[in-house]
């Protein structure tokens, strides 16, 4: 599954194709993007606009808006809770991201010829993925309960001291960050399995024969040609950590001591929206976001050139 | 993942609204049917019974009851304003009431209230003001609710320790709480959680403080401080759990599991606490213990008419019929909550025969109206992560108080300047 450099591939071809047969075949291919297209426009790009054109409005809680300029933007560089909630968030993408390593550790295990019941542990794994995440964080906060908890329950039996995992602002990022962790880990699983499969069995055997062990196969065979699929993952898996909410909107409540410590930037404008009706300055909010997520994805792709092979 | 859920929501509520609103009709012809917004299940068989009675008064009007759960209620209602679809009558609360009769959405009822003889006097004047904004009525109360404190009567008996009464003050709780804590079979004497209804105000109210007085808030006040500092020097001797220990099992639970001995709850719970077995045998209520001051906390729902509406007249009717005796009375004997009507209350004293229900009527001679501005939720949302650290044993309460003070000054200088 080495997405990029196929869709790269097929970017190249459609293209002498497209200056072989121009009016015909683009006028067709236009009927098929269509659907796509519109429901992109509508439901992405006009939002996108409007949420652009809103962030320079103070927005009313009942309709209409007023122009006021630059000042949500104003608002949003002063305000020490968003640089916060900021610093929060690119710590969940840094906890996000070793989610990859567990994956390819676990996908390569999995790989292994002869295994038996290889359906049964990817489907074990892939289930907190397809798990609603409200469930998810309900549960996890059962689990990390100061007072009846199972992780407490266990630790006690080290003599490890009764904690409030959740609520404890030392403890609660790294709470939340191990639950986003366990549950993204069996999607990348499943991308970097598919990855692996990718991969001519007869390398392997090669390097067999010239005496390679199952560590250095590892490193240099899996991981290179793996790389391609690292980096989708990796890009796909920097996004998803930095528009996180639902998790930390379950599992931490309004009143914990540790909510300052785990906001994100997209709980944030949850709050700032939806509770203190200041939508202007959540668009402003959001907007920013999705500049920092296109800067981010943008550096990744340049930097991709210098680690991922495309074999 | 999330922004479906969010998309989903904002899509599915004014999409529900609208079928469900489709029944309606018009003015005339067979009738009017009225919507009737409300969040409390708990509520409703009582609400269904006053409606019951209305429509036998107003055989042309029916009223519909749409429930939206607490969690969901204020975002739902804004999407359908601006969609057109909100309920004809709904309840409001102090917290969002100033945002909503600012904001043009809520029908004035000053004139309506005297064409009729609305019996407003009937109900505690201090909530009827909550109701109004730059002179002009728009909600009338149906019920309150006043904060007092619950004891379990067991424990007290157990550590030998007279019941709390109207004279208690705040160093005999102090003591009865250093007594009642027994850390071996993990009871805590008191629960100074981190609410603001039910703790923060109340406390701060009988030191002598206030939150929020002629446009200035009073966090950074000398005497707020020091009843804030009562409750975190509860926490901080170990009488009270921490805040992060309340996060997960809140102080409502732990007296019901009778893991505290005394805490500070609204009148509103006595339903629930009554339901519990152990509680009805041997709860006990009191009067807030007196600090500097007597006081608690005093707030109640009022029923309003949209602006939007386009049934106003039968809006009205209802209104009216729900501030006067007959409703109140069958609100009061249903249980949930007290009836906001003057005399009303005995039916509410009378369903729960086991508590001294009487001391949550009594406390409203010194309640303080619950504290509110136009854009309430912004500075609300300030003082838990502020004050959280203070209630986890942390300690700093004076400048975490003093911060709290100057951030929400300046929110009230932002709401008054746009």
């Amino acid at each position: 599954m080495s997405v990029f450099p196929s869709t790269a591939a097929s970017k190249a071809a459609g293209r002498t194709a497209a200056t072989r047969s121009k009016p015909r075949g683009q006028r067709t291919a236009y009927l098929f993007i269509a659907p796509l297209g519109l429901g992109f426009a509508v439901f992405y790009f006009w939002p996108l606009l409007q949420t652009f054109y809103f962030s320079f409005t103070e927005f009313g809680a009942f309709g209409g808006h007023t122009f006021i300029g630059t000042d949500n933007y104003l608002r949003v560089v002063k305000d020490v809770t968003v640089w916060q909630a900021l610093g929060n968030t690119l710590f969940y993408s840094l906890i996000g991201l070793t989610a990859l390593p567990v994956a390819i550790v676990v996908a390569s295990l999995l790989n292994r010829r002869g295994l038996r019941g290889v359906a049964v542990y990817r489907a074990l794994y892939f289930v907190p993925f397809v798990t609603l995440p409200v469930a998810v964080g309900l549960v996890w906060n059962w689990l990390y309960n100061g007072d009846f908890g199972l992780l407490n329950e266990m630790l006690s039996r080290f003599g490890v001291d009764r904690h409030y995992w959740v609520s404890d602002p030392s403890t609660a990022v790294y709470a939340i960050g191990t639950v986003m962790v366990w549950s993204s880990t069996g999607y990348y699983l499943i991308i970097f399995m598919a990855g692996i499969k990718g991969i001519p069995r007869d390398y392997y055997e090669a390097a067999e024969i010239d005496g390679a062990g199952a560590l250095r196969r590892f490193f240099t065979i899996t991981l290179p040609l793996l790389s391609p699929t690292i980096f989708f993952a990796s890009v796909i898996c920097m996004i998803n950590s930095l528009q996180t909410f639902d998790l930390i909107y379950i599992m931490m409540a309004e009143k914990n001591p540790a909510i300052g410590d785990t906001q994100s930037v997209v709980g944030l404008f949850y709050k700032w929206a939806f509770i203190e009706n200041a939508q202007g300055a959540a668009a402003a909010l959001a907007f920013l976001l999705m500049l920092l997520i296109a800067a981010l994805t943008y550096l990744q792709f340049r930097l991709q050139k210098r680690w991922v092979h495309y074999g | 993942m999330r922004r479906r859920t969010l998309l989903g929501g904002a899509l599915a509520a004014p999409l529900l609204a609208a079928c469900s609103g489709g029944g309606g009709g018009a003015d005339g012809g067979g009738g009017t049917t009225l919507s009737y917004g409300m969040w409390d299940p708990a509520q409703a068989p009582g609400m269904e019974k006053i409606i019951a009675a209305f429509e036998e008064r107003h055989p042309r009007i029916s009223v519909r009851i749409e429930l939206t759960p607490w969690a969901s209620y204020w975002t739902t209602l804004k999407t359908s304003m601006r969609g057109g679809t909100a309920p004809d009558v709904f309840w409001m609360n102090a917290v969002n009431f100033q945002l909503y009769a600012a904001g043009g959405v809520l029908e004035p009822l000053s004139g309506h209230i005297e064409a009729d003889a609305t019996p407003v006097d009937h109900h505690p004047d201090s909530l009827v003001r909550l109701y109004a904004y730059r002179g002009t009525q728009y909600g009338i109360p149906k019920d309150f609710d006043t904060v007092g404190l619950w004891y379990n009567k067991a424990l007290f008996d157990k550590a030998g320790i007279k019941y709390p009464d109207a004279s208690w003050t705040w160093d005999d709780l102090r003591d009865a709480a250093a007594e009642l804590t027994d850390p071996r079979r993990r009871v805590h004497g008191f629960a100074a959680e981190m609410d603001r209804q039910m703790k923060i105000y109340p406390a701060v109210c009988g030191a002598g403080g206030f939150i929020l007085e002629d446009g200035r808030s009073g966090f950074g006040d000398e005497r707020s401080i020091e009843g804030l500092r009562f409750l975190t020097d509860m926490i901080d001797r170990g009488w009270s759990p921490p805040q992060s220990a309340m996060v997960e099992s809140v102080g409502r639970v732990r007296y019901w599991s009778e893991k505290v001995a005394m805490n500070y709850d609204l009148s509103a719970m006595a339903g629930q606490m009554y339901a519990v077995p152990a509680l009805k045998d041997h709860g006990g209520i009191a009067v807030l213990p007196k600090g500097r001051r007597r006081a608690t906390i005093i707030h109640g729902l009022a029923n309003v008419i949209s602006a939007k509406s386009r049934k106003k007249a039968a809006a009205w009717k209802f209104v009216h019929f729900m501030a006067g005796r007959e409703a109140a009375e069958i609100q009061a004997k249903a249980g949930a909550t007290i009836s906001s009507y003057a005399g009303t209350q005995d039916a509410w004293l009378k369903s729960m025969p086991e508590f001294d229900l009487k001391h949550f009527i009594e406390m409203q001679k010194y309640a303080v109206p619950y504290p509110s501005s136009e854009n309430t939720a912004v500075w609300e949302n300030l003082q838990y992560p502020l004050l959280g650290a203070a209630f986890s044993g942390k300690g700093g309460i004076e400048s975490a108080a003093r911060t709290l003070g100057e951030q929400m000054d300046r929110a009230l200088e932002e709401e008054r300047a746009s």
